[in-house]
């Protein structure tokens, strides 16, 4: 094609494709919603029952006190990876993304072997559906995590990231954030809130 | 920071590179991977075209069984299973999918762009929807349709009474769906906020853009309200939980409110594109602009919103406090204000115009009328008290399709006849139109007028025979003539498409001299849309040096962007330019993504667990395959220096 | 009972409030459709000196945006204020009987039938029947509304708005009758197979005849007399109707079915669905899935000798 001309259309921004942010913003709001809407219910049925928690509920505080800490830790690291390839420091990044992906396997980990100690099921009781089902979602929605951090650490080791390319790991951060973020919501209803009402 | 700086060429200017760098390839394998929106939108039309004639069988069924009582032809089982189909197909498989269409195809266009933000999310929106369409239709395969009602409500639908698998297909079915329409609002959303045109503000947007946003926004925020209703039921029926179960300290009530809490705002996301569409084509007719163009936009907007507020109003029957009802009661009557804004503008564009009856312009204005009357009668069902004497009752029937015919159908089909030249290339028949449009304007008065007065004679919803004598049947025989009359003028309108795709005449660009952007490419436009990218300066970038304004909008000259599959990425509100963004090319990931998503979900229907966790598996590595390479390729050395092209990174979307 | 349940033809005081609230919307309903629809021909009949096709000049006219915001916003508003304050004053009104009630009723939703239970004083004072509800004409009868298996909805047009009956959770209505009759009641919660016949009905009558029937009602069962209904009270037994069916004063006990004890004295049979004549009760007891596919009640198919006895029996239990 013939060029009559070239000319400056207008600033480039940080070559990220900026496009890919919204649709992260935007699948991070409708899967926050889904817990919106799992807690919701939790909190309608709790408000309906004639004593809550029932006398069947299992809260404790030993693992999932802790393991907050685990995946708030996770986050913290992430965030640390995330200003090192900010300012071009690759080792940085892959080193905060590999103790972040061990931190989340440690939390799934410590999820299992608290589900393993409790004597209820999900069949068994009103309690029981609830705190598997919530529960159960969040680790899945962490193991979805896991799997991205795996890639974005893939692409670290090859050098897909530079200081201004790297919107897949602010991406991924976001995600792992919005997770995090979650199991607060969760922790507070599902834990806290029993427990302190004790 | 590098300046982007992209060669500015004419429009005429030789455009084989663009065409080729565009293309799809001819063949099945073009087919299964095309990203273009175009191709995508049509398939949506078409795809929601067939479901709205299965509903259409559907409900003759039903009428064939209620023109006169006392027939026992169909019995209870497949009286049920058609009406809950007819529901669910209207609802879920024709309504928001023909409007994902038409917004898919006209957006790009409409906007200035090459293309929707997320192209390969697109195609995979398309495929999700058709494979949950016919993962629902399989049912009738095993003869167990869902047979619940459209909003299957607990402990009926729970496993004690709903034994079979009719449910699960329910369930199941529309959790995928809603993957699909969930996808394609994360696609409207994106497009809407960074692929407008040059100069593109949002206050220049076609009105379909703003429907559209609001639905979007609707779907993404709500959607996941009747996700987490059926994941419920469906762990209820088969990991025998308790969230429904009362005597276990479930609570039926919880399903009503996540359902309505989803289903309120869905009838609002299958109106307000179409309502758009109207504000879009109105003014086309009157040779005016619109009037109030940003009390429109503002209404379309304030309705999602009050439209967020009001699900109670579908439960007023179940015992709730007055105090709760009185407030739903006063939100739903509110909504009726931002009907009314909109109404008035219609009505003094019309008015301050010069009005053409063409067939879309004749449909606008049956819309008008269908519209009203489904307003007031929503705010008679919206007064607590009658609403307890309306509710489960024809009056009932007759408000929801007065709303949907109104304000979804008529609006759709005048698209059709607006945007079919703009499609294929070809005019449908003015003629045929007109025929279709009374048809279809006396046949929806004639079947659904009558069903007010039957439901205040005390005729319920959902019966599959009624006793004659009780004062319903002469009503029932109108109203079986007047879906008759419909059926007659769908026909009518399915001839008139397929007559003109062999001897309608020739459209040209810009058949109905309109002013919006898609009337200044060819009719069928070309794959890359604009041979140069459009600087916009108004919302009527046509009708300028006419409407009296200094034409500002530069449609001849422009960014010709060929080196390789890009457009314009612009800033969220402002239309000022950010970068240039590389698009996907055809792909064949996300109709990989569709089937491994589609093997989860029919083994979930089964309850075949380790079928649905190879399922797992193979999604999984679909969304690897499609989304991993983008993150991990290495990264070329960039060179610094303000006169170097820098193009983004590919998006993987 | 004759001419339709018709929300517009109330019989009862909490349906007659609601009807005038119904007629107010109504009408104006009626007005804004005619009005909007007028203003819509005349803009597009209305005279215009240019009839050219061409693009119109000039910006959008001052008036256009009033007519926006008082036709679309503020004359609106102030119909809706006036529906709304309507919808709240007659809320009130029906939230309550005019009067106290002088009986409660206990109604449990079953597919797809209605089990009748009149509150008494004593154990022995409550009445026990199916699909049929006596009211006195004047006064105001409490119900309590219960189901132990799916949503159903308890809707007598004529006399009151409709409220669902919820596993779960007992909801409470009133109804008072004003004028005496036959009132058709309908379920109005789709509940499955035959939700579409699943009817009763009320039958309001001066407080003396209620008095009366409630009365009769108490009692237990007429002990037949005739050798045929005798006999009919054998195969009753022998064809295991007392599995599900309950006959007070009898050795039938069953409450899976409706109770039968008075079946003689009521208008309907099969929840509405039926004539009680005894061509009809034959047969609805040889072949019932006939009438009402998927109903609890199996076919029974009695020989056609055996039939006279235990349809004698049936009549027999005024």
């Amino acid at each position: 094609m013939t060029a009559s001309h070239a000319q400056p259309i207008g600033a480039s921004r940080d070559a990220e494709h900026a496009s890919g942010r919204w649709a992260m913003r935007l699948v991070i709001t409708t899967e926050a919603c889904f817990f919106g809407y799992l807690l919701f219910s939790y909190w309608y049925l709790a408000a309906f029952a004639t004593r809550w928690p029932p006398s069947d509920a299992q809260v404790s505080l030993h693992l999932s006190l802790p393991n907050t800490g685990i995946l708030l830790a996770s986050s913290a690291l992430l965030i640390w990876a995330e200003s090192g390839i900010r300012n071009g420091r690759i080792g940085q990044l892959r080193t905060g993304l590999a103790l972040t992906t061990v931190l989340g396997a440690v939390f799934v980990g410590v999820q299992f072997v608290e589900w393993s100690r409790l004597t209820v099921t999900p069949s068994g009781s009103l309690w029981g559906s609830l705190f598997f089902t919530i529960t159960g979602f969040h680790v899945a929605h962490v193991c979805v995590g896991l799997l991205m951090l795996l890639v974005v650490q893939l692409g670290a080791w090859r050098g897909a990231f530079t200081a201004r390319r790297h919107g897949y790991v602010s991406n991924v951060g976001l995600y792992w954030h919005f997770v995090d973020v979650v199991w607060l919501a969760v922790f507070t209803s599902l834990y806290l809130v029993p427990v302190l009402n004790r | 920071m590098a300046t982007v700086v992209a060669d500015i060429a004419e429009r005429d200017a030789p455009v084989e590179r663009l065409a080729r760098i565009w293309g799809t390839p001819p063949g099945l394998l073009g087919t299964l991977t095309s990203v273009d929106h175009k191709t995508i939108g049509i398939r949506y039309l078409v795809t929601a075209f067939a479901f709205l004639l299965l509903g259409g069988l559907e409900a003759g069924a039903m009428r064939a069984q209620l023109t006169h009582g006392d027939t026992h032809w169909l019995s209870p089982e497949a009286y049920n299973q058609f009406f809950t189909m007819h529901g669910v197909t209207m609802l879920f498989l024709y309504a928001s999918p023909v409007l994902s269409g038409f917004s898919n195809y006209l957006w790009p266009l409409m906007i200035g762009a090459r293309d929707m933000a997320y192209p390969r999310v697109n195609a995979l929106s398309y495929w999700t929807y058709l494979l949950a369409g016919l993962l629902i239709y399989a049912s009738v395969l095993v003869g167990q349709s869902p047979d619940g009602g459209w909003f299957a409500y607990v402990p009926m639908t729970g496993a004690a009474y709903s034994p079979g698998r009719n449910i699960d297909f329910y369930t199941v079915g529309l959790t995928f769906l809603g993957f699909s329409t969930t996808v394609g609002a994360v696609n409207f959303i994106g497009t809407f906020f960074c692929m407008k045109a040059p100069g593109m503000s949002v206050n220049r947007l076609p009105v379909i853009l703003w429907g559209t946003l609001s639905s979007s926004i609707a779907a993404v925020v709500f959607v996941p309200a009747l996700t987490v209703a059926c994941v419920l039921l469906y762990l209820d029926r088969h990991v025998h939980t308790h969230f429904f179960d009362a005597a276990t300290g479930g609570q039926p009530m919880l399903w009503q409110h996540l359902f309505w809490i989803f289903g309120h705002p869905w009838v609002y996301i299958v109106v307000l594109p179409a309502i758009g569409i109207a504000s879009d084509i109105i003014p086309t007719f009157c040779r005016r602009p619109l009037a109030g163009y940003t009390f429109v936009t503002l209404s379309t907007i304030a309705t999602i919103m009050l439209g967020s507020g009001v699900w109670v109003h579908h439960m007023f029957a179940t015992g709730l406090p007055q105090m709760s009802t009185s407030f739903f009661s006063a939100a739903s009557m509110t909504i009726s204000l931002t009907s009314g804004v909109s109404v008035f503008a219609w009505l003094a564009t019309i008015w301050y115009g010069r009005p053409q009856f063409t067939v879309p312009f004749l449909f606008m204005c049956g819309f008008i009328i269908l519209f009203v009357i489904g307003g007031v009668n929503g705010v008679m069902t919206a007064s607590v008290p009658f609403d307890q004497q309306l509710h489960d009752s024809y009056f009932v029937v007759a408000h929801l399709h007065y709303v949907l015919l109104g304000m979804n159908l008529f609006p759709v089909m005048g698209a059709f006849y607006y945007w079919i030249p703009k499609m294929t290339g070809r005019m449908l028949s003015e003629r045929i139109g007109r025929w279709v449009f009374w048809l279809m304007f006396i046949g929806a008065n004639l079947t659904f007028f009558p069903m007010h007065i039957t439901g205040m004679l005390g005729m319920p919803r959902r019966i599959y025979t009624y006793a004659s004598g009780l004062g319903w049947d002469t009503s029932n025989l109108v109203i079986t003539i007047g879906a008759a009359t419909f059926a007659a003028a769908v026909l009518l309108f399915l001839i008139d498409v397929v007559r003109s795709r062999f001897v309608g005449p020739l459209a040209g660009a810009n058949p109905w001299d309109a002013p919006t952007l898609e009337w200044s490419v060819s009719s069928p436009p070309p794959p890359y849309n604009f041979a140069v990218i459009p600087t916009v300066r108004s919302p009527y970038p046509l009708w300028e040096s006419r409407l009296g304004e200094r034409p500002a909008s530069v449609l001849d000259a422009g960014p010709a962007l060929d080196d390789g599959r890009e457009t314009i990425g612009t800033d969220a509100l402002d239309g000022i330019p950010v970068a240039v963004l590389q698009m996907p090319e055809d792909s064949p990931w996300p109709l990989l993504l569709a089937i491994a998503l589609a093997w989860v979900s029919l083994a979930l229907v089964f309850a075949a667990w380790s079928w649905a966790l190879i399922g797992v598996g193979l999604t999984a590595a679909s969304m690897i395959g499609w989304l991993a390479p983008a993150a991990m390729r290495p990264v070329r050395a960039e060179s610094a220096g303000s006169d170097e092209r820098v193009p983004t990174t590919r998006g993987p979307l | 009972m004759s001419g339709s349940p018709s929300i517009f033809a109330p019989a009862g005081v909490g349906a007659g409030q609601i009807a005038s609230l119904g007629w107010l919307l109504t009408i104006i309903a009626a007005a804004v459709v005619v009005i909007v629809g007028g203003l819509l021909i005349a803009a597009l009949a209305r005279p215009r000196r240019d009839r050219s096709h061409e693009v119109m000049r000039g910006t959008e006219p001052a008036s256009a945006t009033r007519w926006i915001i008082v036709g679309g916003l503020v004359v609106p508003a102030c119909v809706l204020v006036g529906t709304f304050v309507a919808t709240v004053l007659t809320g009130r009104a029906v939230a309550a009987p005019p009067t106290p009630p002088v009986a409660t009723i206990e109604v449990t939703a079953h597919r797809w039938w209605w089990e009748i239970r009149y509150r008494g004083a004593t154990a022995d004072q409550s009445v026990l029947t199916a699909n049929e509800i006596h009211v006195p004409v004047g006064g105001a009868v409490r119900i309590d509304l219960a189901s132990e298996d799916v949503i159903h909805s308890f809707w007598v047009p004529q006399l009151a708005a409709k409220t669902d009956l919820i596993p779960g959770q007992t909801n409470t209505m009133w109804i008072e009758a004003r004028t005496a009759g036959v009132y058709r009641g309908e379920c109005a919660e789709y509940c499955g197979l035959q939700h579409a016949q699943m009817n009763f009905v009320v039958v309001a009558e001066s407080p003396a005849a209620f008095a009366a029937w409630l009365a009769h009602q108490r009692e237990p069962s007429v002990a037949p007399t005739d050798s045929l209904a005798l006999e009919g009270r054998a195969g009753f037994a022998g064809h295991q109707c007392a599995a599900c069916h309950a006959i007070e004063g009898t050795t039938s006990l069953g409450r899976i079915g409706p109770d039968l004890t008075h079946l003689a004295s009521r208008r309907m049979i099969g929840a509405g669905l039926l004539e009680n004549t005894p061509a009809n009760l034959e047969r609805w007891v040889v072949d019932a899935p006939s009438f009402k596919p998927g109903v609890g009640m199996p076919a029974e198919p009695i020989p056609l000798a055996g039939r006279p006895a235990v349809i004698a029996y049936l009549e027999s239990l005024r």
